[in-house]
């Protein structure tokens, strides 16, 4: 069990969790992901480190609550615990000084693009940082890029706040300016990954992507996660997460990225209605989950 | 007590048959299909046994254990010794007597089997070990000494099983550390429950509990710790790695990626360690009710993966597989079970590309008829195309089971262990020395995929070498007949 020691709401659904984990926290690097067991009967889900404390032994988790799993996740608190973290899993991010590097993170790939724009800075990149949501509450940390990167260019799709626009249009604007960009990596929704690289593929700058492929195991043994890359054949949880941004088929991985949809739709449907249902109840369930503290699961609906 | 019959009666009495559920009846469940001998069964198949001066039975087996001796308890109703002698060679009886290839190893050798069928002896030590465990297993005897020492053991399968047992019988302190979040490997997440129920792994492990074997799941050795840091910082004066084969391999043909293309690796984790044929199970299996099922590859964990569609309840099921049955590397009894449940053999056939539809999902494979033509390296006739005569077979669900890749994780973290061009690790047959000192191997990881009892056979030579090592501080390098590249 892994006892939680923060919980807070990052933006509507999207929270950060500090958990105790020693041993993943010595040995993780930026890009790297564990594979999480919310609960003793629960499916095994894969989050990427955003952060982590070697000495005090604690990681980062930010989980956007989209199914069942992370919706249950995002009900726990500070001092519940996790049922199993596995890891650190995956090959770390390539990092080198590439002269400036472009750090796009959409939504929740901010959380995941973050560790790397602090590793990518502490190898002497100058550290551009372009972070976009759909409206405002939904661009999160902030404040953490603009500690590490030399500018920080927020943007929203409605205009709320920053940028108005998609992160495409600000990249594209940097570049029309004439700024020297000599590496990208993007990480977000798949069809803004594979815009970035259909933006940067005419100037050949070097582009990676962190990809997001449903897993099981996270170890290489069930081959769930596999993503073509330049006509190959990869699993995402052994060679990747990350790869070269124009090679991946993204197609594919959004295709295969719906393979349980309606499976997932239903499990969250009876969850919510469950969840609605008082919290009386979702202490029960919880405590038939074998949870060791169900008090302060009070969901905040 | 039963007689000891005289080698004539003896050779009168047929093979007893194994009682198992009903074909019909079982293809709707996921419980065990054979459902063991009675005592009267395994004491009339015991007094089969000729009671040879020189078995040669033993021969065959690859962890030793003394047939004929716990044969003789069995008809002398000492069930209890019967259990004993086993134990004493092999650690996991009540899943070796399930699982082990027996018709290639014990019973292929069996002198009743030269003008007969063999002695069950898979069956008998199944029921050997059946019958101690439901009666409760007595508590396993502490070590007589403890040496000071400590092992990692590295996985949680069979090979790492084995050896850990023997680590802690000779005293050594044992910790085990598994990726996933449940102990037991190929044994859980693999072997389905109508071959191999969960809880006689679970009562297995407990044992090892007992005698102080310590276990510490999610821990993936080369990524949560190095095997430089298990000895070094970590403090452990020697190392087994049994982290069997992992990575699956896949048919390199077209549309592999396509929805609905499991390996069998996954389709049998998210079944099997998951529980996805649970109703309320959060792993999602895609639904293979009422649809097509084509299986590729014919050893063992295609008759697992098979079996399990069916269970799952699709309407057809297929094993494709491009040589013919003679070269199928599955258990007789596997393939008699998947026949009687219905599975269609689709022999000497290969796929050519799979078919999606607009939403990714497979909808067909084009096949191609085989035919054998002059032995491979293997030895076996080597499938040749037969021109003209693709044709395309509509599926809903394929599973691939052609077999795994060694997992390249330990590799990658760790220097001075040497491997192999295949990506298996080097290691000496006798002794699983790796050229690392204090680092032994055994199981897929060596071999490639190959057989539980053969994994845990090199778990327990590897044992007995380490022994030797912590005693002795001796360490030769490797004798090892390939190459390493």
């Amino acid at each position: 069990m892994h006892r939680i020691l923060e919980a807070r709401f990052l933006a509507p659904d999207i929270k950060l969790f500090r958990i105790e984990a020693p041993k993943i926290a010595r040995k993780r690097r930026a890009g790297q992901f564990v594979i999480v067991r919310v609960t003793a009967d629960g499916e095994r889900i894969p989050l990427t480190i955003a952060d982590g404390d070697p000495e005090a032994g604690w990681i980062a988790l930010i989980v956007q609550g989209v199914g069942k799993t992370t919706r249950l996740l995002n009900t726990l608190e500070a001092g519940d615990a996790i049922q199993d973290v596995a890891g650190p899993l995956g090959a770390p991010s390539h990092v080198e000084n590439f002269g400036t590097a472009v750090v796009i993170g959409g939504g929740v790939g901010t959380a995941i693009a973050w560790p790397t724009a602090v590793a990518l800075k502490q190898a002497g990149n100058r550290v551009i940082s372009i972070i976009g949501g759909r409206t405002r509450e939904l661009v999160i940390l902030e404040d953490e890029m603009r500690r590490v990167a030399d500018e920080v260019h927020p943007t929203t799709d409605d205009g709320s706040y920053g940028f108005h626009g998609l992160v495409t249009d600000k990249l594209q604007q940097l570049l029309d300016e004439g700024r020297t960009i000599d590496f990208v990596l993007a990480i977000g929704p798949v069809p803004m990954m594979r815009a970035v690289a259909e933006v940067t593929r005419p100037h050949g700058i070097r582009t990676v992507v962190s990809l997001n492929p449903i897993m099981v195991d996270g170890t290489g043994m069930c081959g769930g996660c596999r993503v073509e890359v330049g006509g190959e054949t990869r699993f995402a949880c052994v060679d990747g997460p990350e790869f070269d941004a124009h090679q991946v088929d993204y197609e594919l991985l959004a295709l295969r990225n719906r393979a349980y949809v309606e499976f997932e739709r239903a499990r969250l449907e009876e969850f919510e209605r469950r969840r609605h249902e008082g919290p009386c109840r979702l202490e029960r369930q919880l405590e038939e989950l074998g949870r060791e503290d169900a008090g302060s699961a009070t969901p905040r609906a | 007590m039963a007689e000891f019959l005289p080698p004539k009666e003896r050779r009168l009495i047929p093979r007893q048959e194994m009682p198992e559920q009903d074909p019909r009846e079982r293809i709707r469940n996921f419980a065990e299909v054979n459902l063991g001998l009675t005592p009267e069964l395994a004491i009339r198949e015991a007094q089969r046994c000729l009671g040879c001066k020189n078995p040669k039975c033993v021969e065959g087996c690859p962890v030793g254990i003394r047939i004929r001796d716990f044969i003789f308890a069995i008809v002398e109703e000492k069930f209890d010794e019967a259990a004993r002698i086993i134990k004493q060679d092999n650690s996991l009886p009540a899943i070796c007597g399930r699982v082990c290839p027996q018709e290639e190893q014990c019973e292929k050798l069996c002198i009743v089997g030269k003008r007969d069928r063999p002695v069950a002896i898979g069956w008998l030590e199944r029921f050997v070990a059946d019958h101690e465990r439901e009666r409760g297993i007595p508590d396993p005897e502490p070590p007589a000494r403890r040496s000071g020492r400590r092992v990692a053991v590295v996985g949680s399968g069979p090979a790492g099983l084995s050896c850990a047992t023997d680590l802690a019988r000779m005293g050594h302190e044992v910790v085990v550390f598994e990726a996933l979040h449940e102990l037991g490997g190929v044994l859980v997440y693999g072997i389905p429950e109508f071959r191999l129920p969960k809880e006689i792994v679970r009562a297995e492990i407990d044992q090892l509990r007992k005698m102080g074997v310590r276990f510490e799941t999610n821990t993936v050795i080369g990524l949560t710790a190095t095997v430089d840091e298990l000895l070094g910082s970590e403090g452990f004066d020697a190392v087994f790695l049994g982290v069997g084969a992992g990575l699956p391999r896949f048919l390199g043909v077209p549309g592999e990626n396509l929805i609905g293309i499991y390996s069998a690796n996954e389709f049998l984790t998210r079944v099997n360690l998951m529980q996805a044929w649970r109703e309320d199970a959060d792993t999602p299996v895609l639904d293979v009710a009422g649809r097509d099922v084509a299986v590729f590859g014919g050893g063992n964990t295609a008759m697992d993966a098979v079996r399990t569609s069916l269970r799952l309840g699709a309407r057809s099921a297929k094993i494709i597989y491009r040589r013919s049955e003679a070269e199928m590397p599955a258990r007789n009894e596997e393939i008699a079970h998947a026949r009687e449940e219905g599975v269609e053999f689709v022999l000497l056939t290969n796929p050519l590309r799979f078919d999606g539809d607009e939403n990714g999902r497979v909808r067909s494979v084009t096949l191609q008829r085989m035919e054998l033509g002059e032995p491979d390296d293997s030895g076996r006739r080597r499938p040749v195309p037969v021109p003209g005569s693709e044709y395309v077979e509509p599926i809903d669900l394929a599973v691939v089971a052609i077999g795994n890749s060694p997992n390249p994780l330990i590799g990658r973290t760790t220097g001075d262990i040497a491997h192999t061009r295949w990506g298996t690790i080097v290691a000496d047959e006798k002794t699983g020395r790796t050229t690392r000192r204090g680092v032994f191997a055994g199981g897929d990881i060596v071999t490639g995929g190959a057989t539980v009892i053969l994994a845990m056979g090199a778990g327990r030579r590897a044992a007995r070498a380490i022994d030797e090592f912590l005693t002795t501080g001796v360490w030769d390098d490797p004798q090892v007949a390939h190459g390493t590249g």
